[in-house]
């Protein structure tokens, strides 16, 4: 079964190869019209007028947040703070959570693994309160080295950053295994970046454990600029607001402010509703599909795209073999740079990522500079596979008229 | 566009010079004996060259480049350096501002014989994601000529799409 037809922008572009979904995905028409319904049938300022319209938007803000928390197996959707996306999910735990709990001597540890948005955050922490960052190392085939991380554990460690799936590997990680490591060695929470989780992967907020996920809405079919952090509510609401302003307050009194309920204390300003509500048509969309097919489809792509990459001369490729992977592929070929290979493939209307995926640890730890990164999503198939594969192969070509 | 005409625009970007450029660099190193040395990083892939110069009395005296990176930024590096050796600051500053001009898909540049072997690089103007890798060994020099004595006598324009 193809789910191409269902993307607008594929199905109107038949050469296009997209394999870049972990960088964005694509959207199906489902979730456009959903945004444009919005904004058509029931849209004004969400928790403000005494109005029906206002009541609508609210409505349907609400049931989008309730859709959201229900497919990340989150019980209580008042845990569920929308943000812009992962980045400023974990930003928000970094700064709120952050700067009440960690003091000087105290550690934090982050992975080998992490995108920067999962890494800067808690470096930048650690400076300003004088903690000490420590770093999980990965094992040759780039999982989490669990014995590592398990000395790395103490009484002052204080929080634990993983991710759930990495981006640039497609290395899935036990993050349940995880926290019972940490529960049993300290008090540390544990925040987990899911944004390549919940696009390709059934998640139990509640059952995997953790105190933290962020996640974003691009990369799961929904739109732009949402996305969010669920959280333990004793935690949200121990914690201070990270942004303060309409919304989120109760009283305003002269000199002091008291604040509103969870979600609200987390979501200062008018809400991004438009984009909830298409967040919630793309859970609507997944869930049609199913997430174990969605994990199965792409699983399979990407494992046959592994195999018959491995079969070319001078291709390297990176992370876990594919049965311990998400749909990610990451290689390098020979002496090309990725950004060379990235360029001659986009000549063959294939989009792959080269760079370093925002994972400069992760990179100098592989000792290269960068990879290419091709990502697979339920609308690819083995057309896609195929340019994919000529276009490595026409690299080669290329690039073998200069070899010395 | 057709896959076809992009195809022929990727034949005409990865010509023989570029790649004899890329696995055999010239004037790769560096330099112990430099007035400057000038690291310049494209924030798009993480790449990073440094520019060595050493300045004689009105000209650039020697020039190399160390660091790693894609075949265009090697290359334009290369050439760049290969080029410019012994050059005087006036034509320096013509041989830069009709480097950019070709890149940014000036034709008359493209044609323009007193950028020697550079002229391999013209097809870079049809991916704008690359430009950057061209300029890369150009926006060091740029800053090399602003950090070194003599450069002070030197016009410089305001530069379009220069690093951060």
């Amino acid at each position: 079964m193809s789910f191409r037809p269902d993307f607008p922008l594929l199905a109107s572009n038949p050469d296009l190869h997209y394999l870049d979904s972990a960088a964005t995905a694509q959207k199906p028409a489902s979730v456009l019209d959903a945004i444009r319904d919005f904004y058509e049938t029931s849209y004004a300022n969400p928790h403000r007028g005494a109005y029906a319209l206002s009541v609508a938007a609210t409505d349907r803000y609400d049931a989008a947040r309730r859709r959201v928390a229900g497919f990340i197996g989150l019980a209580d959707p008042d845990c569920l703070v929308f943000t812009r996306g992962t980045t400023e999910a974990l930003n928000l735990v970094a700064y709120s959570w952050g700067r009440q709990n960690v003091k000087a001597g105290d550690e934090l540890v982050v992975t080998a693994l992490e995108h920067h948005a999962n890494f800067v955050p808690w470096q930048q922490l650690a400076i300003e309160a004088g903690a000490t960052l420590r770093i999980c190392e990965l094992t040759p085939d780039g999982e989490l080295d669990l014995d590592f991380l398990a000395g790395l554990l103490n009484a002052r460690t204080r929080a634990v950053a993983i991710n759930h799936v990495s981006n640039a590997l497609g290395t899935i990680n036990p993050v349940a295994e995880i926290v019972r490591m940490v529960r049993e060695c300290s008090s540390a929470i544990v925040v987990c970046d899911g944004a390549q989780g919940v696009p390709h992967l059934k998640v139990g907020f509640d059952d995997l454990g953790p105190d933290f996920y962020a996640f974003s809405g691009h990369k799961m079919c929904g739109p732009m600029g949402i996305g969010g952090l669920a959280g333990r509510r004793e935690l949200l609401e121990s914690m201070p607001p990270f942004q303060t302003g309409g919304d989120m307050v109760e009283f305003v009194y002269d000199q002091e402010t008291t604040w509103n309920a969870l979600p609200h204390k987390f979501e200062a300003g008018t809400p991004n509703a438009a984009d909830a509500v298409g967040l919630a048509a793309a859970v609507d969309y997944l869930e049609s599909i199913g997430m174990d097919e969605v994990l199965r489809h792409e699983r399979a792509l990407m494992t046959e795209a592994s195999d018959r990459m491995a079969e070319i001369d001078e291709v390297k490729i990176y992370g876990p073999p594919p049965e311990r992977r998400s749909g990610v592929l990451s290689f390098t070929l020979g002496d090309v740079h990725p950004h060379d290979l990235a360029t001659i493939l986009d000549g063959e209307g294939v989009c792959i990522r080269a760079g370093n995926h925002c994972t400069q640890p992760l990179m100098r730890r592989l000792d290269v500079s960068a990879t290419a990164r091709a990502s697979f999503y339920v609308y690819n198939d083995r057309s896609d596979i195929d340019a994919l594969i000529d276009g490595v192969k026409k690299a080669k070509e290329i690039f073998g008229h200069a070899a010395v | 566009m057709p896959p076809s005409d992009r195809s022929a625009q990727i034949s005409a970007l990865y010509q023989e010079m570029i790649l004899d450029h890329y696995r055999k660099p010239r004037n790769k190193g560096v330099m112990e004996n430099a007035d400057v040395s000038v690291p310049m990083k494209n924030p798009l892939c993480g790449d990073e060259i440094t520019l060595h110069v050493r300045f004689g009395e009105d000209a650039v005296e020697e020039l190399s480049f160390s660091g790693r990176g894609c075949s265009i930024s090697q290359a334009s590096a290369s050439m760049m350096t290969h080029l410019l050796k012994g050059k005087d600051f006036g034509d320096v500053e013509v041989l830069r501002n009709r480097f950019r001009d070709m890149v940014m898909g000036d034709d008359a540049a493209a044609q323009d014989s007193s950028l020697g072997s550079l002229r391999a690089l013209s097809g870079v103007s049809r991916f704008p994601a690359r430009v950057k890798c061209a300029l890369l060994a150009w926006n060091a020099l740029e800053r090399a000529l602003e950090k070194g004595s003599v450069a002070k006598e030197i016009e410089h324009p305001e530069q379009e799409g220069a690093e951060p």
